[in-house]
């Protein structure tokens, strides 16, 4: 019992350590994932850190083709590609299922960074040209075509927009199947199924503008240049004079994630206070036990004092016993504290998150320097009262 | 060079503004390799007196030189080594560790000072008090009688200048307590000086001379004409 907060206090350090690494892999890997120096223009003005307006169900259709098309003009651009989206139901055969149809440009593996498992993604002739090919994400591949055996390659299915009533679909032809990325930003990348931008636009959505455009700039360093760029652009381009007027927004992937770290501070900020409440409360029941142990040993004390023991010995004595209750209940923690993280790790990737299982030498010693220190600070006065008692008081001591 | 020398020895207690005069004005010197019993009823300071000489008090005023030197200077640090080194004790309540085995508990005083090779020392002082065989017993697991000569081989294991034994027969029957005086009495012969502490006549005839103290003044100091000799326990010899 006494121990017990000593054991969350560090429990707790362990644990926040290996969450804070763990949120940062997360972090580090999402980012990666997306590819770096991303930006993200979509349409509509909303607040810098606030949701896009297409959110609030307002459509605004001011942003096409021809833009991405004239953004290509940014210097630091190395790819951009234009986008709409919905979601859809793709027929195999007699299989159907429900995933998100994405129409791009070919341009897109270059902007998103990623590789193909099978076939190759259309060129930008068969997407100029409104050919019916289709790329298939990951788990698409996965629940229409694995259990099956056949290659995918070459095989037609057919896509319709969930919003259409009538039965049917465009028939289209499979030429390639993407890598597995898993989840980025909270969002299954693997979930999707690859269009035209065109076959997108005009038969499934029935739209001429896009939803959102994407950019990879060079190097980090040429986001900011970049993102002024494009304003400029677009801004001439839509006839815009006053920023308030602008009915577009960029996003610079790299704001997200500190929102995101903003977020995991506060949450570490949080666990780290709830752990010195956790040790404070440990130290007094040691300093509660000491105390105890103190009177209950007034005899030993005596005796040891009648043999030779001087005052500083006895007062080592209880300070080493201290120290060693909170060791043990910092040992027990750090062995608490690594399965509660390797739970939370197990949990995470069950989650489908890229968590990673990270615990620090750092963390491990800097919890046990904690919790003998604990001890020490809490075992003095008690130690103290020991080593100041007089030897025959003691010895008669009942 | 008198090993004990006290003069005008007094101790007070004060107790809610209450002094206490527990021992006035007491003189005696004892030399080294004595044997001295103390004797007194309950109440007489005797036990007061064995506490000041054996450095667990203090004296209110008065002299006490220890092997020549003026205790009144001695720190606590000193203190501490003194009742390590040169004095060994020997309680009524045998006062040993418990949960801890015999040889730990000789050992104990070993800890405190600065001597290696514990085991042996110890091993030696337990075969002087014939409990060779109990070496890795527990406390709780031996007899009054073998609890009172741990607690003398613990005393004696650092080698004092002198043991002191109070009412060290005190808890024991009378078996178990000849044989302690008995091994009083060897100790004695070996040269170590000894003080015991009683209110029994019977006990206090094993040593060579007795003070008596009464309301915390000596009554008599005089040497022990019929001297007690403690047969070796028939158990004991072998």
């Amino acid at each position: 019992m006494t121990i017990l907060g000593i054991v969350i206090g560090v429990a707790g350090v362990i644990i926040i350590i290996a969450l804070g690494a763990g949120a940062q892999s997360l972090v580090l890997g999402q980012i990666t994932k997306l590819g770096a120096n991303l930006l993200s223009i979509q349409p509509g003005k909303s607040d810098e850190k606030g949701p896009p307006a297409q959110l609030f169900g307002i459509v605004i259709t001011t942003l096409t083709r021809d833009d991405a098309d004239a953004l290509r003009a940014v210097p630091h651009a190395q790819a951009v590609t234009a986008m709409a989206m919905g979601s859809s139901s793709v027929t195999w055969r007699s299989k159907t299922i429900d995933t998100n149809f994405v129409g791009t440009e070919a341009s897109y593996p270059q902007v998103t960074s990623f590789g193909m498992k099978e076939g190759v993604f259309f060129d930008s002739q068969q997407e100029q040209g409104g050919a019916n090919v289709a790329v298939l994400g990951y788990s698409v591949w996965k629940q229409l075509f694995q259990d099956t055996g056949i290659n995918p390659i070459g095989q037609v299915v057919k896509i319709r927009s969930s919003t259409q009533t009538e039965a049917g679909g465009v028939p289209l032809r499979v030429i390639g199947v993407v890598e597995e990325r898993g989840v980025a930003f909270f969002q299954d990348m693997d979930d999707m199924i690859f269009i035209p931008l065109v076959i997108g636009q005009q038969q499934l959505l029935g739209i001429h503008y896009v939803q959102s455009i994407s950019m990879k700039i060079d190097s980090a360093e040429n986001v900011q240049p970049s993102i002024v760029d494009i304003t400029n652009i677009l801004n001439q381009r839509h006839r815009i004079r006053k920023a308030t007027d602008a009915d577009f927004t960029v996003r610079n992937i790299a704001d997200a994630v500190s929102i995101l770290s903003t977020i995991t501070n506060a949450l570490r900020l949080f666990l780290t206070a709830m752990a010195a409440i956790a040790l404070i409360v440990g130290g007094i029941g040691i300093l509660n036990i000491m105390m105890a142990t103190v009177a209950e040993r007034t005899r030993e004390i005596g005796l040891r004092k009648a043999v030779g023991a001087s005052n500083s010995a006895i007062r080592n004595q209880f300070l080493i016993e201290a120290g060693t209750l909170t060791f043990l209940g910092g040992v027990i923690g750090i062995i608490l504290g690594i399965v509660i993280s390797y739970l939370l790790y197990l949990l995470m990737i069950y989650l489908g998150y890229d968590w990673a299982f990270v615990i620090s030498i750092t963390s491990v010693l800097l919890a046990v320097g904690v919790s003998i220190l604990t001890g020490v600070v809490f075992g003095l006065y008690p130690a103290f009262k020991a080593s100041k008692l007089n030897p025959i008081d003691a010895l008669r001591y009942e | 060079m008198a090993l004990i020398e006290i003069e005008k020895l007094k101790k007070n207690y004060v107790n809610d503004e209450v002094v206490t005069h527990v021992l006035h004005d007491i003189n005696f010197t004892i030399e080294e390799g004595e044997f001295v019993a103390i004797m007194g009823p309950s109440g007489s300071g005797k036990s007061t007196l064995m506490h000041i000489l054996s450095f667990l008090d203090r004296p209110t005023s008065g002299l006490y030189k220890f092997e020549g030197k003026d205790t009144k200077d001695f720190d606590d640090v000193y203190l501490a080594k003194l009742r390590n080194e040169r004095v060994g004790f020997v309680f009524q309540s045998f006062n040993l560790l418990a949960r801890t085995t015999v040889l730990d508990n000789v050992k104990l005083p070993l800890i405190y000072s600065k001597k290696k090779d514990y085991d042996k020392l110890a091993e030696k002082a337990l075969e002087s008090v014939g409990l060779s065989h109990r070496l890795n017993y527990f406390t709780n697991q031996i007899s009054g009688g073998e609890k009172q000569r741990v607690a003398i081989a613990r005393a004696l294991v650092n080698n004092p200048a002198v043991i002191f034994a109070d009412e060290p027969t005190g808890n024991l029957d009378s078996k178990s307590g000849n044989a302690v005086m008995h091994i009083l009495q060897k100790l004695n012969d070996r040269g170590h000086t000894i003080i015991l502490v009683t209110h029994e006549t019977d006990t206090a005839n094993h040593a060579e001379r007795i003070i008596r103290v009464k309301d915390g003044e000596i009554i008599s100091d005089e040497k022990v004409t019929k001297r007690t000799i403690a047969e070796a326990d028939r158990d004991l010899a072998k």
